[in-house]
């Protein structure tokens, strides 16, 4: 983890070895640490951001010097989601503006020679080619048919072009591979979406059961510093995971379950607190539908029963179950992030959710809290034209999907000829679709199926190189964007303002909506000349100002929807069909699904394979963080974490090279390193996601480790919301180079 | 004064953030660091103990590295602080050698470097960069001969550890366990 000693070591050994040469720069340059000196006492200015090198998007201050140079990113103080504390990424953050490796003009596909390549082209080239496909688009299927899929702070922006030009064709990667799951079973089960940031009250809480979750891996900001506030306060921290993780180092009770078992366990702890009758029985009584039918349906799912499935002693899961009861409701299990595992992963996330209701922690102290947010004015504009058919229609056979669904998406445009809602061009905005999405070979079918395809990004990942346009962005510390309208304990407003020019020929995607929208004449929807503009008319309608917002980055509001928590004397409706808290889901029975959730066996990996796990680098995010010149030095390979025992067995040695087959004869590209380790189970590998770049432009992270994504050939469909399940794929260890003959 | 880090191993995650803030701050060159994250593993599946945990320069009472530097560019500073001056090293990689934590490394530039505690924010009342920003909040510094501050009272009501203690250095980088 983080920079290692060892490299540290062999470059002060080298440096030894050049003393010589050391000595006679020393000569040279006799005050070295002149330019720290100078930098300190330097004139700074700072200008209000909020990070975007996560989706947590901490609202922060930039910090320029007198050149106007970036020298380094702090947390803003006011801020709930960071506390003045940036993570390693957000600290690292101007290496996405000084990355030498950025997208710094527009791309075009041409053919020189028979062979593909990308000319550099004029902005306005590169636009009006754009519009022109927009245009054929609308005029040969419709505008439905022009898909956006998108992350991040640029989404919204190339939404609202979406929208004005008639296709809510629109989906996002963070949904059906990611938390999509989480929000339909909470959804079910208490009426509302976890949503983003999560409402948990982890600071005041006597006890945090993590599930799977990589808390302290995935520096998710807020949470991980409130764990660290409740290991202050004493709080007992219960951890389920086949792995070792950070989380599961700081718990009282690691429970080192069987991968796939999760809802057995889940199943037994119910059964637990209701026999022995410790469940919070004045919250059930008082605010849940079914408590008798789950009674019912858990009384068999003993601890025995779940010990066969799970590995975990029957003595544990009660003496567990006890400890969240005595702490009721002040208790959470956590609803997790991502959470697309096994494709009965929203009922997994009901069962969580039920727990959550048997120990009435939604709406308690210590459990979950209601969030609030501010809602921001629409900057005026015409009516947006009403689509045929969108991201709905396309998920039409997920009756509980709420989002797009990318992977529905990547079938509809293979199938575009034969399906009703044929997709034939895509904008991919700020995700590299390649390394978020399972079935890599589906994806590229799908790209190759398109009429056009054009990508928005700030550096060359993979999937810039399949588009027919690129167009670079600037990033974060380069531009004006939306108001960040954050939902926490109470509701704040976060600005973003350039701090520094845009560098190259980059743009931002506000101005890219806006070009390509009056090229097919929706001037009408972009009534401003800079986004600044926008901003301004939205912050005086909040009542306050870009001037002030400049000077305080963030503000904080009273809350005006109610109290944080249920009140005893009060009563209290739930957004769910029943205005109560659903153990049983009639929604669920009458579309055919289970009405509580049950437990299936999943695949286990066959003889010599291994289950291939994968998670957060604390360091990084995604695949889109690992060529940034800060964090690559912290971390620019991943390892494959096997078990001493498995080692033994096949004879690796640490950091040997090997390659990875799954179970469907994928080879990874790159090879991987070796790390043994106590902290994985024998049944099991583990990988930090998204190294293994196979992209040259990027020259720290081209061929550094291998890519978890391209061995994910396998999905198990979320029936309920149409989630991939990612966590059934099965590899087998190669210590030969399989590419010995062949050049990637 | 005697400047003093405490750690608290039981809320470090081991995320870097400490390492990233201390290169920006003091303009640490890619590949090098003063600052670094170490991760202990003891125990077989499924008992298993996890320290995670920032380590950097101890600054130690009796540093050997003060003692070896034949030019005197390795000094004890106010408050305790070890720090190097650049323009009086030659250089020599004696202090590396002599430094059980390995908190050293030789700057391209030539001269030896390592962690300073930040002295140029300390001059300002701010706390290291490292310090100040841990998400987790697992790091405290202060003055230990000031009996009522923050780490004080740890070491007063906390168990704790120092790392080598066996080569007799002193130092003043303590961690909670």
């Amino acid at each position: 983890m983080a920079t290692s000693r060892r490299k540290f070591i062999k470059i002060s050994a080298l440096g030894l070895g050049g003393l010589a040469a050391s000595s006679s720069l020393l000569g040279m340059n006799p005050f070295l640490d002149a330019a720290v000196k100078e930098n300190i006492t330097k004139k700074f200015t700072r200008t209000a951001t909020y990070c975007e090198v996560c989706f947590w998007k901490c609202a922060g201050w930039v910090y320029t010097d007198e050149q106007g140079e970036i020298t380094k990113i702090f947390g803003n103080e006011d801020d709930a989601h960071c506390n003045g504390r940036l993570c390693p990424r957000g600290t690292g953050g101007v290496g996405m503006y000084s990355d030498e490796d950025r997208l710094k003009v527009p791309l075009i596909r041409t053919t020189i020679d028979g062979e593909e390549t990308f000319r550099e082209a004029s902005w306005e080239e590169a636009l009006d080619l754009i519009a022109s496909k927009f245009k054929s688009i609308k005029e040969t299927y419709g505008p439905e048919s022009f898909a956006l899929l998108k992350h991040g702070s640029p989404g919204s922006h190339l939404e609202h072009l979406f929208k004005a030009y008639g296709s809510d064709t629109i989906a996002e990667p963070a949904y059906a591979q990611c938390r999509g799951p989480r929000e339909t079973g909470f959804g079910l089960t208490f009426g509302s979406w976890v949503g983003s940031p999560e409402p948990a009250d982890i600071r005041d809480t006597k006890c945090l059961v993590l599930i799977g979750s990589h808390l302290g891996e995935n520096m998710h900001n807020s949470p991980v510093q409130e764990m660290s506030d409740a290991i202050d306060n004493g709080a007992t921290i219960i951890t389920v995971d086949p792995r070792l993780s950070t989380a599961a180092s700081k718990s009282k009770h690691w429970l080192a379950i069987k991968p796939g078992t999760d809802i057995a366990l889940l199943l037994s702890w119910m059964h637990v607190l209701i026999e022995e009758g410790i469940y919070n029985k004045k919250y059930v009584e008082k605010y849940t539908l079914g408590f008798d039918k789950l009674k019912a349906h858990v009384r068999t799912y003993t601890p025995e029963w779940a010990y066969g499935i799970t590995a975990i002693e029957p003595a544990i899961i009660r003496k567990t179950a006890r400890i969240m009861a005595a702490a009721a409701p002040s208790a959470i299990i956590h609803p997790g992030r991502h959470v697309t595992w096994y494709g009965d992963d929203s009922q997994r996330a009901r069962a969580v959710a039920i727990l959550n209701g048997l120990l009435g922690s939604w709406g308690n102290r210590g459990g979950f809290y209601f969030k609030e947010s501010i809602k921001v004015p629409k900057y005026p504009h015409p009516e947006y034209p009403e689509p045929k058919w969108g991201w709905k229609e396309i998920g039409e056979n997920y009756p509980f999907a709420q989002m797009g669904i990318t992977s529905e998406f990547v079938k509809a445009t293979i199938e575009s000829e034969q399906t009703k809602y044929p997709i034939k061009a895509w904008m991919v905005a700020g995700t590299n679709l390649t390394q978020a999405l399972p079935q890599q070979e589906k994806t590229i079918e799908a790209i190759n199926a398109l009429d056009f395809m054009v990508a928005i990004d700030t550096m060359p990942m993979e999937i810039t190189g399949y588009a027919d346009v690129v167009l670079p962005e600037c990033t974060y510390l380069e531009r004006y964007d939306g108001i960040r309208s954050a939902a926490n304990r109470t509701p704040s407003i976060a600005v973003r303002i350039p701090a520094v020019k845009p560098k190259y020929n980059s743009k931002p995607a506000w101005w890219i909506s806006k070009q390509i929208g009056e090229r097919l004449g929706l001037s009408e929807y972009f009534k401003y000349d800079d986004f600044e503009e926008v901003i301004k008319w939205q912050l005086n309608k909040l009542g306050t100002s870009l001037d002030e917002m400049k000077k305080i980055g963030v503000k904080n509001f009273e809350r005006t929807s109610g109290p944080l928590f249920l009140e005893e004397d009060k009563k209290h409706e739930f957004w769910t069909p029943s205005g109560k808290v659903e153990f049983y889901s009639q929604e669920l029975a009458n579309k055919g699904f289970d009405p509580m959730p049950v437990y299936t066996k999943h695949p286990e990996p066959p003889k010599g394979y291994y289950r291939l796990n994968y998670g957060r680098s604390p360091v990084h995010t995604f695949s889109r963080t690992i060529n940034n010149p800060n964090l690559s030095d912290l971390k620019n390979e991943n390892t494959l974490w096997v078990n001493p025992k498995v080692a033994r067995i096949l004879g690796l040695k640490k950091s040997q090279e090997v390659w990875l087959k799954n179970q469907d004869n994928i080879v990874s590209k790159f090879p991987i390193k070796v790390r043994i380790t106590e902290r994985i189970r024998w049944d099991s590998v583990y990988m930090y996601h998204g190294f293994g770049h196979n992209n040259k432009k990027l020259s720290r992270a081209f061929g550094k480790g291998a890519s978890d994504t391209e061995l994910i050939s396998q999905t198990a469909i979320d029936p309920l919301m149409g989630g991939t399940g990612l966590r059934g794929n099965f590899v087998s260890i190669l210590t030969e180079n399989p590419h010995k003959n062949s050049e990637i | 004064m005697r400047y003093a880090m405490v750690i608290d191993t039981r809320k470090c995650v081991g995320c870097s953030d400490c390492v990233v803030a201390c290169q920006t701050e003091n303009n640490v060159p890619h590949g090098y660091c003063k600052d670094w994250i170490t991760e202990v593993v003891t125990g077989k599946y499924p008992n298993l103990e996890l320290e995670l945990r920032s380590e950097r320069c101890n600054h130690c009472d009796t540093a050997p590295c003060v003692r070896c530097c034949p030019t005197g560019a390795s000094h004890i500073a106010e408050g305790g602080v070890i720090l190097v001056t650049p323009d009086e090293c030659i250089g020599c990689g004696a202090c590396i050698a002599s430094c059980p934590y390995d908190a050293r490394y030789q700057h391209p530039d030539g001269h030896v470097d390592k962690c300073t505690f930040c002295h140029h924010r300390l001059e300002k009342g701010q706390l290291p960069a490292c310090v100040s920003v841990c998400p987790t909040k697992c790091m405290y510094f202060g003055d230990l001969d000031n009996p009522n501050s923050e780490v004080s009272e740890l070491l007063k009501n906390r168990k704790y550890k120092t790392l080598a203690p066996e080569a007799g250095t002193n130092p003043h980088v303590f961690y909670l366990i």
